[in-house]
């Protein structure tokens, strides 16, 4: 019987909203699962994981897991793997890193940042959008283990299910890399923000915001009244105004959230790829021709540095009247 | 130091979305797209010459090196000559088409050619524009049983050339690592930036210009007389079926774009009445 282990992520020893994806992946290929929590004084994370309908809830803790690195984790998952037919992780930052060096470690194939999933019979075969979301393939892997990373906006958030799955210790296995490979630092940027991935609203930003000043002073207004994720373009990252991981598109963040405002941002297509399954896109541009008007619902040409202050005045009196 | 480069041959990234599908959802054509180096890989490339070369005067140390390797079509030889005008210095070209790889395979090859070439560190973009997988650099890792580190935004390395601290951008923040070398590192978008890469060479007051080098027309002669070497990819006896294979490809359903609306007032009043989100 083929049976999935789902690799829980964690941060600072909390369970991450990223897992729940993963999960979602196992309920749509319809297969019994197991999930593995690896980390230090996760037992909390795994207390949690428990109501989702999971065969068990393995829990590898120790020090050595503290924090993520690449080559303590992969062998841990890989001996836990042991057994199971797919090896399944969300493809946050996290499981983009561990999930290929699992498959290598298994000698399995990998179907990376995948949309979606069949079960024909019990053959799985998967959705992946390719060249920037511009193309979809099906991709079948034919080695008897396999190893499968899940873009988190298409794969539904599981809600808990009641019971409560039974935990089970397994073994930290020997890292032979680790001497070689030492975690320094984690710089975290603390935002009081929601995070991108997840954030009901995103307002992201383009260079046409022209700085970092211009992000802080034009756009995080609207995005703060809006309670929402601040995004960005690619241009804009590569410009220095805001850090990589506010990128929205191929090579950052994919979101597909209930409302997303693009404020002077043209839409180049590496930028589409990453935000196309909004429900809602709005776009702010003072071209009439930035191909972005060709698939927002609502387009308002004007000049940023007007329109967006109006909005934020906007949206704040509505939230005054409640 | 010796480092090496795989690069990849990728349809133009900025007009992915011509692309066709054909022989009945076979196989994509990119026909009419310009072929270019993968950005990341041309930014792998910027990254090992700042780590290798005084920024500022450009001079090099006679020993170090850099090599740059590519799986594709004959016509694959533009790329690299391209990545050896900016300054690397030879180029391996195996030839073998697309359909007959996976990044398994890819990374089984390129562990045949680091056995063969022998570097200090591989640098390689963090993934490939058209298949978007990111997986070559952390499977060739493992299969080395070399330290890594991916999504690189920053790389120092040490004076003396045997340890490098990789800031990779995650989730959140910035993961610093610490690596021994021999070691994988992938790059991201910020690795270009002025001051991404300390080599304790350049001198600390030096600003690199954002981004890939431009290579002007006496480098452009120079790379015509670096060396490429050509060989088919078995002659790196890497044997084996695909593990993973594309069975069909079709184009994503295309989203409709909807109106213009004429200020903010109209804007707020159809979030809030047509689309309910306000």
């Amino acid at each position: 019987m083929s049976k999935i282990l789902v690799v829980a992520e964690v941060s600072g020893a909390k369970l991450k909203k990223t897992t729940l994806s993963a999960i979602g992946f196992a309920r749509a290929a319809g297969l019994p699962f197991d999930v593995l929590v690896l980390g230090q004084g996760v037992g909390a994370a795994a207390e949690e994981l428990r109501a989702y309908g999971a065969g068990a809830v393995k829990v590898a803790d120790g020090a050595a897991l503290a924090n993520y690195v690449g080559e303590t984790f992969a062998p841990t998952v890989s001996e836990a793997a042991k057994g199971y037919s797919v090896v399944v992780v969300t493809a946050s930052s996290f499981g983009k890193d561990l999930a290929p060096r699992v498959a290598a470690r298994l000698g399995a194939g990998f179907a990376s940042d995948i949309a979606g999933v069949e079960n024909a019979g019990g053959a799985l075969s998967y959705k992946r959008p390719m060249y920037a979301g511009n193309a979809l393939a099906t991709m079948q892997i034919t080695t008897p283990v396999q190893v499968v990373s899940v873009r988190q906006s298409e794969f539904e958030a599981a809600a808990p299910s009641g019971g409560s799955s039974p935990v089970e210790a397994v073994a930290v296995a020997p890292a032979p890399l680790a001497g070689r490979v030492e975690f320094v630092s984690f710089d975290e940027v603390k935002s009081a923000r929601p995070e991108l991935a997840e954030a009901k609203v995103v307002v992201s930003g383009g260079r046409s915001l022209k700085s970092a000043e211009g992000f802080k002073t034009v756009l995080e207004p609207l995005v703060d009244v809006m309670g929402a994720a601040m995004g960005a373009s690619r241009a804009a990252v590569d410009a220095g105004y805001v850090p990589n991981d506010l990128q929205v598109g191929q090579t950052g963040k994919v979101v597909a959230p209930k409302l997303y405002i693009a404020v002077g941002i043209s839409g180049a297509i590496q930028h589409i790829a990453g935000m196309k399954n909004s429900k809602v896109i709005v776009a702010i541009n003072k071209d009439p021709e930035a191909p972005i008007f060709q698939l927002a619902d609502y387009g308002l040409v004007a000049d940023l540095y007007k329109a967006v202050p109006e909005l934020t005045e906007a949206v704040k009196k509505i939230r005054a009247e409640g | 130091m010796k480092i090496l480069v795989p690069l990849k041959r990728t349809a133009d990234p900025d007009n992915a979305n011509k692309i066709k599908i054909g022989a009945g959802g076979a196989k994509i054509e990119t026909t009419g797209l310009e072929p270019k180096a993968n950005p990341f890989d041309e930014y792998a490339v910027e990254a090992s010459l700042r780590l290798i070369e005084n920024g500022q005067t450009k001079a090099r140390n006679a020993g170090d090196k850099l090599t740059v390797v590519s799986f594709g079509p004959k016509e694959a030889a533009t790329n690299i000559r391209q990545a050896l005008a900016m300054g690397g210095d030879d180029g391996l070209l195996f030839l073998s088409d697309d359909e007959s790889l996976d990044g398994d395979l890819v990374a089984r090859a390129l562990a045949r050619v680091v056995e063969q070439q022998k570097p200090d560190l591989v640098v390689l973009g963090k993934q490939a524009v058209d298949g978007d997988s990111n997986q070559v650099g952390q499977i060739l890792a493992e299969l080395l049983q070399w330290p890594s580190a991916t999504f690189a935004m920053s790389i120092e390395l040490s004076a003396d050339k045997k340890t490098a601290i990789v800031g990779r951008e995650v989730d959140g923040g910035v993961i610093k690592l610490k690596l021994t070398l021999p070691a994988v590192i992938t790059v991201d978008l910020r690795i270009v930036a002025p001051k991404s890469v300390v080599n304790h060479v350049t001198p600390a007051t030096f600003n690199y210009p954002e981004g890939a080098r431009f290579t002007p027309l006496p480098m452009i002669i120079k790379a015509k007389t670096k060396p490429i070497v050509e060989a088919p990819i078995a002659s790196l006896g890497v044997e084996g079926a695909l593990k993973s294979k594309y069975a069909s490809f079709a184009l994503p359903p295309a989203r409709k774009g909807g109106v213009k609306v004429k200020d903010v007032a109209e804007l707020v009043q159809k979030l809030r009445t047509e689309a309910k989100v306000l």
